[in-house]
C-alpha cells in the first residue's frame, strides 16, 4: 500500500513522495530460509532490501552507509551477537528504528526487546501484512524527532529569553534586542528551520557526521554557553565550523538530549525489572561493550582504579549515544596521553572514588575538549566500523582511536549540570515550585550538610530524603572561589531541564544512594585543578553558581518543569546507578570543565 | 496447476504436513521469482542439515547442556516455521519440552521423530515440485 506523505501529514520531499515505497530496510537474520522469505516479502512491499546474515556484518554495514537505511529488522537469536545488543547499538549509534523478530513470543523476551529499544517485536512465522506496516515506525520516529527539535528549541528560547530578562543586561540576546523581540526573532528563525524539519526526509538530510572532534566542539560550546542557555545558534557560533548549519546543531542537540533521556529510561527500566537486563548484559559482555547496561553494571570497576578500561566502557556507553549520529572518528591519540595521566593520578586520590558519580557526566558525551581522562574508551568504542565488540581499540584503525575518542567524548560536564539542574527544577516540581532564589537559599543551607554527609560515603550524595525541593543542591556562590572554574560554565547544564535530564537523573538506581548528580558536579570541580572548584571535597561546590547566575537557571521555570513529565521526584533515586557511577573519572572530571 | 499437483498439495495440507505459512510463500511467488516456493524449500533443506548436525553435536555432549540444546532446536524450529513445516514444528516443540525437563532420553526419542518428519516432508515436497512442473 503506497501512501504519499502529503496525504498523511503534509510532508513533502522528493524522496517521500512515494513513501513508504523505497523504504530502505536492513534485514538481519542468521537463518537463510527466513532471510530469503523476508527479503521477498519486503520487496513485495516495494521496499529496498538489504540482507545480512550476521549481526556484526549488519553493524558494519550500517556504519559504512550512514543514513543508508531507514529501518532495521533483526532476529533476536543471532549467533555472533545477542540480538538485543545489536538493537542497542543500532539505536544508539544510528538512531534507527529496530524491529525484533523471534520464534519465541514469550512475554519476557518481548519485554526485553522493548526495553532495549525495539519499536516492534514480530513473531515468526511473519506475515507479509506485518511487514507492510513497518514504515509507520520510521515515520513516527521522524515526526518525534522533528517535534523534539522544535520542542527543545522552544525551550532554549524560553531560557534565553528568561535569562535575558532576568538579568539587567541582555547577555544572551543580541545587543539591542529586548527579550520579547529577541524571542520573536528567534521564533521566526525557528519556524523557518522547522519547516524544513517537518519533512522527514529533510530531517535526515541535515544530519552530519558528528565525528569525535566535531562533537567535542559541540560539547565545548554547550558548556561555554551554559546548558540552560544553550541554543543551536549559539552553539553554532561558538563552534566555528563553517559548513555546519544551525539545523545540524539543533538536531544534534536534540539527539543528545534524547539520548540522555533514553539512558534514564533504561535505567529506570533496568531497575524496575530487577536488573534483568543488566544481568544479561553483564554476562554477555564482560568487556562491557557498548551495552548500556553494561556500563551501568560496570561502573564499579572504575572506581577501583581500573578506570583504564572499565571506565572507558562506561563512557563509551554513554558516548555511544552521541556517536551514533555519525562516524565517530577517533581523534588523535594525543589527548589521550594526558587523561591517562590524570587518571592515574586521580586514582590515588581518595576523592576520586566519588567520581564514580561523575560518570554520569561522561555519559553525556559532552566532550570535554581536553578531557584528560584517557579512559580507555577504546574498548568500548565499538562504534567504529572496525571496532568489534570485543576489543575495539586494537581493531579500530583509522577511525577509531578509542582513547582519543574518549577524550573527546562525553565526558562532558553535562551530567553534572544535569544533576544540578535536576535537583533544582525537579524540586519545585515535586515539592513546591518555589522561586529559585528561595530554593537556592534553602538548598544552600541544606545542601551543605547533605552533601557533606553523602560525601562521607565516598561520593557526594544527597540522600533522597535530603533532596527535596527546598534543598537546593547547588549552592550558588557558596564557595564562589572554588567555583570559579565552573563559572565559566554558565550553569550550562544545570538547566537541563528537559525531560531527558529528568530521566537521567531519575535513572539513579541503587548504587550508593547518592545523588549522583550533585556529587558529580562537585566532584568534578574539585578534581580538576582548572576547575577551581577545589573545595569540592566535602563541600558542595555548586558549580559556579553564583547568586547572579542563579536566576538564570530558571529552574523555577514552570514551563520547563511542566515539560518534564517523567521527572518525578520519587523516581529520582539518588542511588541511581549511573553508568558512570562506579567509574572514577578523575581524569574525566578534569576534562569536563573546559573553560 | 495440474490435477496431480493440486491434489498432492491438498493432501499435504489436509494431513497436516504444511500450514498457512506455505501459502504465504506461494503468494510471494511471482514473475520476478517464479520458483520462489521451491527455492525457499531448497534453502531450508540445505541449511537444516547443518542445524540438525548442531543438535546432534549438542546431544553428544556429556553432560548435555539442555539450554544449548534447546537453543539449537529453537533455531531449527524457527527455520522450519519458515516453510510451514507443521508436523516438523510440532515435533520440535515436543523435543523442547523434554529439554526443559532435562530429559535426555525423551530428547533422543523426540529428535528421531523430528528427523523422520523432516525427511518425510522433504520427499513429499520433492515429488510435489516435480509434479508441479
Amino acid at each position: 500500500m503506497m501512501m504519499t506523505m502529503e496525504n498523511n501529514n503534509g510532508f513533502s520531499s522528493p524522496r517521500s513522495d512515494a513513501f513508504p515505497a523505497g523504504l530502505r530496510v536492513l534485514v538481519v537474520d542468521d537463518d537463510p530460509t527466513w532471510l530469503k522469505i523476508l527479503e521477498k516479502m519486503l520487496k513485495k512491499c516495494s521496499y529496498e532490501v538489504t540482507t545480512c546474515g550476521l549481526a556484526r556484518e549488519a553493524l558494519n554495514l550500517l556504519r559504512e552507509r550512514k543514513d543508508g537505511f531507514d529501518i532495521v529488522i533483526s532476529d533476536v537469536n543471532m549467533p555472533d551477537m545477542d540480538g538485543f545488543k545489536l538493537l542497542e547499538h543500532v539505536g544508539l549509534e544510528m538512531d534507527l528504528p529496530v524491529i525484533m523478530m523471534s520464534v519465541d513470543g514469550e512475554t519476557s523476551r518481548v519485554m526485553k526487546g522493548v526495553q532495549h529499544g525495539a519499536c516492534d517485536y514480530l513473531l515468526k512465522p511473519i506475515r507479509m501484512k506485518e511487514l507492510r506496516n513497518i514504515w509507520q515506525h520510521v515515520l513516527r520516529k521522524r515526526i518525534h524527532e522533528v517535534r523534539d527539535i522544535e520542542f527543545h528549541e522552544g525551550i532554549d528560547e524560553i531560557y534565553m529569553t528568561r535569562n535575558g530578562s532576568d538579568k539587567s543586561e541582555d547577555r544572551h540576546l543580541p545587543s539591542g534586542t529586548d527579550p520579547i523581540s529577541g524571542k520573536k526573532r528567534k521564533d521566526v528563525d525557528n519556524k523557518h528551520d522547522d519547516r524544513e524539519c517537518n519533512d522527514p526526509s529533510s530531517v535526515k538530510k541535515v544530519r552530519v557526521v558528528w565525528a569525535v572532534d566535531l562533537h567535542q566542539k559541540f560539547v565545548k560550546a554547550v558548556n561555554q554557553i551554559g546548558f540552560d542557555k544553550v541554543g543551536p545558534k549559539k552553539i553554532l557560533d561558538l563552534m566555528g565550523v563553517p559548513w555546519l548549519t544551525r539545523e545540524n546543531v539543533a538536531s544534534h542537540l536534540q539527539k543528545y538530549r534524547l539520548y540522555l533521556g533514553r539512558l534514564q529510561k533504561e535505567k529506570e527500566l533496568t531497575a524496575s525489572f530487577g536488573g534483568m537486563k543488566q544481568s544479561d548484559i553483564t554476562s554477555k559482555e564482560p568487556n562491557g561493550n557498548h551495552c548500556l547496561q553494561n556500563s551501568v553494571n560496570k561502573q564499579c570497576d572504575l572506581t577501583s582504579g581500573n578506570h583504564g578500561t572499565q571506565g572507558n566502557k562506561t563512557i563509551l556507553q554513554n558516548v555511544d549515544f552521541k556517536m551514533h549520529e555519525g562516524d565517530m572518528k577517533c581523534i588523535a591519540p594525543m589527548p589521550m596521553a594526558e587523561p591517562k595521566k590524570a587518571m592515574n593520578g586521580d586514582n590515588s586520590d581518595p576523592q576520586k572514588s566519588s567520581n564514580k558519580k561523575m560518570g554520569v557526566n561522561h555519559s553525556f558525551g559532552q566532550l570535554g575538549s581536553d578531557l584528560q581522562y584517557a579512559t580507555t574508551v577504546p574498548k568500548q568504542y565499538s562504534w567504529n566500523e572496525e571496532c568489534s565488540e570485543t576489543q575495539m581499540n586494537r581493531e579500530c584503525k583509522p577511525h577509531f582511536r578509542p582513547k582519543s575518542v574518549f577524550n573527546a567524548l562525553p565526558l562532558t560536564t553535562l551530567p553534572q549540570n544535569i544533576q544540578l539542574d535536576y535537583i533544582r527544577p525537579r524540586l519545585p516540581l515535586n515539592s513546591r515550585p518555589s522561586s529559585l532564589e528561595r530554593d537556592n537559599k534553602l538548598a544552600e543551607a541544606d545542601m551543605m550538610p547533605a552533601y557533606m554527609k553523602s560525601r562521607s560515603q565516598g561520593i557526594g550524595q544527597l540522600s533522597p530524603a535530603e533532596c527535596k525541593a527546598d534543598r537546593f543542591p547547588v549552592q550558588p556562590g557558596s564557595k564562589s572561589t572554588n567555583v570559579q572554574g565552573l563559572k565559566s560554565i554558565p550553569s550550562a547544564v544545570w538547566s537541563m531541564n528537559n525531560h531527558s535530564l529528568d530521566q537521567i537523573l531519575g535513572g539513579c538506581s541503587e548504587s550508593e544512594d547518592t545523588s549522583l548528580n550533585m556529587t558529580c558536579g562537585t566532584e568534578f570541580a574539585s578534581w580538576d585543578g582548572n576547575l577551581q572548584c577545589g573545595s569540592l571535597q566535602g563541600d558542595f561546590q555548586p558549580l559556579n553558581v553564583g547568586p547572579e547566575t542563579v536566576e538564570s537557571f530558571n529552574y523555577g521555570n514552570p514551563e520547563l518543569t511542566s515539560e518534564v513529565p517523567t521527572f518525578s521526584y520519587d523516581s529520582l533515586k539518588f542511588d541511581f546507578e549511573y553508568p558512570f557511577d562506579s567509574m572514577e573519572y578523575p581524569v574525566i572530571d578534569q576534562g569536563l570543565f573546559i573553560t | 496447476m495440474e490435477g496431480n499437483a493440486a491434489s498432492m498439495r491438498e493432501t499435504l495440507f489436509d494431513q497436516g504436513y504444511l500450514d498457512e505459512q506455505f501459502i504465504q510463500l506461494e503468494e510471494l511467488q511471482d514473475d520476478a521469482n517464479p520458483n520462489f516456493v521451491e527455492d525457499v524449500v531448497k534453502v531450508f533443506y540445505t541449511d537444516s542439515a547443518r542445524l540438525i548436525r548442531n543438535i546432534e553435536a549438542e546431544m553428544g555432549k556429556h553432560p548435555i547442556d539442555f539450554e544449548k540444546l534447546d537453543d539449537a532446536m529453537h533455531r531449527f524450529k524457527g527455520s522450519s516455521s519458515g516453510i510451514g513445516a507443521k508436523k516438523v514444528k510440532n515435533e520440535c516443540t515436543q523435543f523442547q519440552d523434554y529439554c526443559k525437563e532435562g530429559n535426555a532420553e525423551g530428547c533422543f526419542r523426540a529428535f528421531q521423530v523430528v528427523k523422520q518428519e523432516h525427511e518425510t516432508l522433504k520427499r513429499k515436497l520433492d515429488t510435489y515440485f516435480q509434479v508441479f512442473f
